[in-house]
């Protein structure tokens, strides 16, 4: 039998090699307390960032602060965060887009940040996501104002799409939460966007958190190329692909 | 389609045919709310529990759910349906047969009388009868009957909980799945399979984690078997290159066009089943058969109507999906009871229940259920929930459970049990391994004389050399 430090050194190589919550010891048959309390506040984070609900004024505010002025607002017709999380069927419908009547129509390109399951995922990286998109879009490209859906599932953002005419949307959205990350982005691209398309419609970039997960200009960079493929094949999901994406890169 | 009623409390509730009725008799969850199938009210569930109770067990023979002409899950559970092995309980109403049920539980032969009943059910009766039962009705009667199966390990076997040892990874890493393999057999975990979910769908990926996990199997003399969960058609051309598979493995549901959508139908199945007994691998059994299902999954792939176009409960589906499993006679099948996702079962209490109900319709039908005891972070669910649901489980019997290194699964991104928790509740339950994983446990010094495992830390154990570069 080995001592603590001797087990200690015999894992430290192997949890370079995964994220496995391996060699937790035992205490009985249960966990050591250090490692329960740290599942516990793993979950506790997860649970948070589904539960809580986006905090719109402060993200204006960071909107703002990032360069992006103007946001229109829609919510779903699920009620609060408890009904979301029961009935996506709610949340891929808008309770009124009454609001985005004067925001006009006939646009190339158009995005979406919506809470989806991860509300803190938005607010962590929302505003600096959408920058690095305006930033990296062809100036040649007409361009919504930024629409920020609350309750909200990617699907929604085809209503909101149809509504201002979108050549392109692009929709940003919390993501569901795991025990390791809690506030990652996915980002959907969805070519002449209307109610009905199928999820095989879209393209889709996932694990948008520097530093950990992917950086924001990669993402607006991949997120351009796709918009380029889709737009000189007119249609966007399977059919387009990616051939520039490197998921390794961070920053 | 005849129309029941029921009549409770001065309001007459009327159920338009088989499919309502068992929607509306299905204890409340998320899962029938969106499908717009639920009872819409306490009382109007309880009404249509009372007309369920009412309708005689033959009905579900000359009455079908889901249409015979279009749905070959339909034709298969009708055409191997067994009037004699049914004889027993043809006279009986659901009500009775719960009735029946509770009796033979309590009786010392009730494993002979429920195995040999089994081929004479279908999977609405089964479904049915779950829908009046209690979460203590749905302990006794699946703990009184014992289903097993067998490969390089005997599994079911009564007085045993054997687990699924899942090294998943989020890129197949072999070193890091090595180092999780490891974890999980220092603390006793892998009698029911070491499986893997691959994060790449390639054939070549497949094959090189099947490799080292049958590489790991034969260094250590270790009575399991392996299993990459990769789609079966992939499996089957692995079995043509002479890769060394143990088990196909597929998703299966309940009706023909969820199967459709999972890229499977009866005669995929029948061909993955025969390549891979055909390779004669097993050794105490030739069970090679292994599958996932889980309530929800035909609502989620819009694959839920059936007679007359009405949605189908997803606990009634489910148990359709075990008529499936059961003309394959699989070493294994679990419900992922927790994965599908909060739409499905809102919170701790309905996935709890589900779990239960899902063990015993599988039981019953004779199939040799394990339940993955599980939660995603957006479901009203904790560890606390899935403490109870196992306890409950391992009392009600399942074959065996799954389990990752500290609840985290890190490439599926969900949680499900422990090693260390399948080691405390065999000690609270007085359960062991399979008896051949328990004697290599003793070989390897990791089981005392009671069966409990004795968890070894690496060094000086020789399973350390698993990992040595």
């Amino acid at each position: 039998m080995g001592d603590d430090l001797q087990i200690s050194e015999f894992w430290a190589p192997l949890r370079r090699t995964t994220q496995a919550r391996i060699g937790l010891g035992h205490t009985g048959d249960g966990l050591p307390t250090a490692h329960r309390l740290a599942l516990r506040e793993a979950h506790a984070l997860a649970r948070d960032a589904v539960t809580t609900p986006l905090d719109v004024p402060s993200l204006v505010e960071g909107l703002a602060d990032a360069g992006v002025p103007e946001a229109y607002q829609v919510t779903s017709r699920a009620a609060d965060r408890d009904e979301y999380v029961r009935r996506p069927d709610l949340g891929r419908l808008p309770a009124d887009l009454g609001g985005l009547a004067e925001a006009g129509a006939g646009f190339d390109v158009g995005i979406v940040l919506a809470d989806g399951l991860s509300p803190r995922a938005v607010m962590d990286h929302g505003p600096a996501m959408v920058a690095a998109l305006l930033d990296a879009l062809p100036g040649d490209l007409t361009r919504a104002p930024l629409v920020i859906a609350t309750n909200a599932r990617v699907a929604l953002g085809d209503h909101v799409g149809e509504a201002l005419g979108l050549g392109t949307l692009l929709v940003l959205i919390g993501e569901r939460p795991g025990l390791s990350v809690a506030d990652s982005l996915g980002l959907y691209l969805t070519h002449r966007p209307r109610p009905g398309r199928a999820d095989s419609e879209r393209n889709c970039i996932s694990n948008i958190h520097p530093p950990e997960g992917l950086g924001y200009r990669q993402a607006a960079a991949t997120a351009v190329r796709l918009l380029g493929a889709s737009r000189e094949l007119g249609r966007s999901g399977v059919a387009v692909k990616d051939i520039g994406v490197d998921r390794a890169l961070g920053g | 389609m005849t129309v029941r009623t029921h009549a409770l409390n001065g309001t007459t509730y009327r159920f338009d045919g088989l499919v309502d009725l068992l929607a509306k008799a299905t204890p409340k969850r998320s899962g029938d709310e969106l499908a717009g199938c639920a009872a819409s009210s306490a009382a109007e569930r309880v009404a249509a529990q009372w007309a369920l109770a009412d309708e005689p067990l033959a009905t579900f023979l000359n009455e079908e759910v889901v249409p015979y002409e279009t749905d070959e899950v339909t034709r298969l559970i009708m055409d191997s349906h067994d009037p004699d092995a049914f004889a027993p309980v043809s006279s009986l109403t659901v009500g009775e047969f719960r009735n029946w049920l509770l009796d033979v539980a309590t009786r010392p032969d009730s494993s002979a009388i429920l195995t040999a009943l089994a081929p004479g059910l279908t999977p609405e009766m089964a479904a049915a009868v779950s829908k009046l039962m209690s979460l203590q009705d749905l302990i006794s009667v699946p703990g009184a009957v014992q289903v097993t199966s067998g490969f390089r390990t005997t599994l079911g076997l009564k007085g045993t909980l054997a687990t699924r040892l899942q090294p998943n990874h989020p890129t197949d890493d072999p070193a890091g799945v090595s180092a999780a393999i490891l974890d999980g057999l220092l603390l006793g975990s892998g009698d029911a399979v070491v499986g893997i979910n691959p994060a790449s769908d390639s054939p070549q990926a497949s094959a090189d984690l099947l490799y080292l996990i049958d590489d790991v199997r034969q260094r250590l003399d270790i009575p399991t078997q392996s299993c990459v969960l990769t789609h079966v058609t992939t499996t089957i051309g692995l079995i043509e290159a002479g890769v060394p598979v143990d088990l196909p493995f597929q998703s299966i549901a309940g009706t023909e066009k969820a199967n459709t959508g999972f890229g499977v139908t009866l005669a995929i199945l029948r061909e993955a089943d025969e390549a891979a007994r055909s390779l004669r691998r097993g050794v105490v059994g030739d069970n090679v058969m292994y599958f996932e299902t889980g309530q929800g999954s035909a609502l989620s792939a819009d694959a839920h109507r059936g007679v007359g176009g009405r949605p189908v409960d997803e606990q009634t589906l489910e148990a359709r999906a075990y008529g499936v499993a059961r003309a394959f006679s699989p070493l294994l099948l679990n419900t992922v009871v927790g994965f599908i996702g909060p739409e499905y079962l809102h919170d701790g209490k309905q996935i709890i229940r589900a779990g239960l109900e899902d063990n015993f319709c599988g039981k019953l039908l004779g199939v040799p259920m394990g339940v993955d005891v599980c939660y995603t972070n957006h479901a009203e669910a904790d560890d606390d929930d899935m403490d109870a649901l196992l306890t409950l489980l391992a009392a009600a019997g399942t074959n065996y459970v799954i389990c990752v290194p500290g609840t985290d699964d890190v490439m599926l991104g969900y949680q499900s049990l422990s090693f260390h928790n399948a080691l405390a509740v065999r000690r609270s339950l007085g359960l062991r391994p399979a008896p051949e994983f328990e004697a290599w446990l003793e070989r390897m010094d990791m089981a005392d004389r009671a069966g409990h495992v004795v968890p070894r830390d690496p060094i000086g154990s020789p399973l350390a050399e698993l990992v040595r570069r």
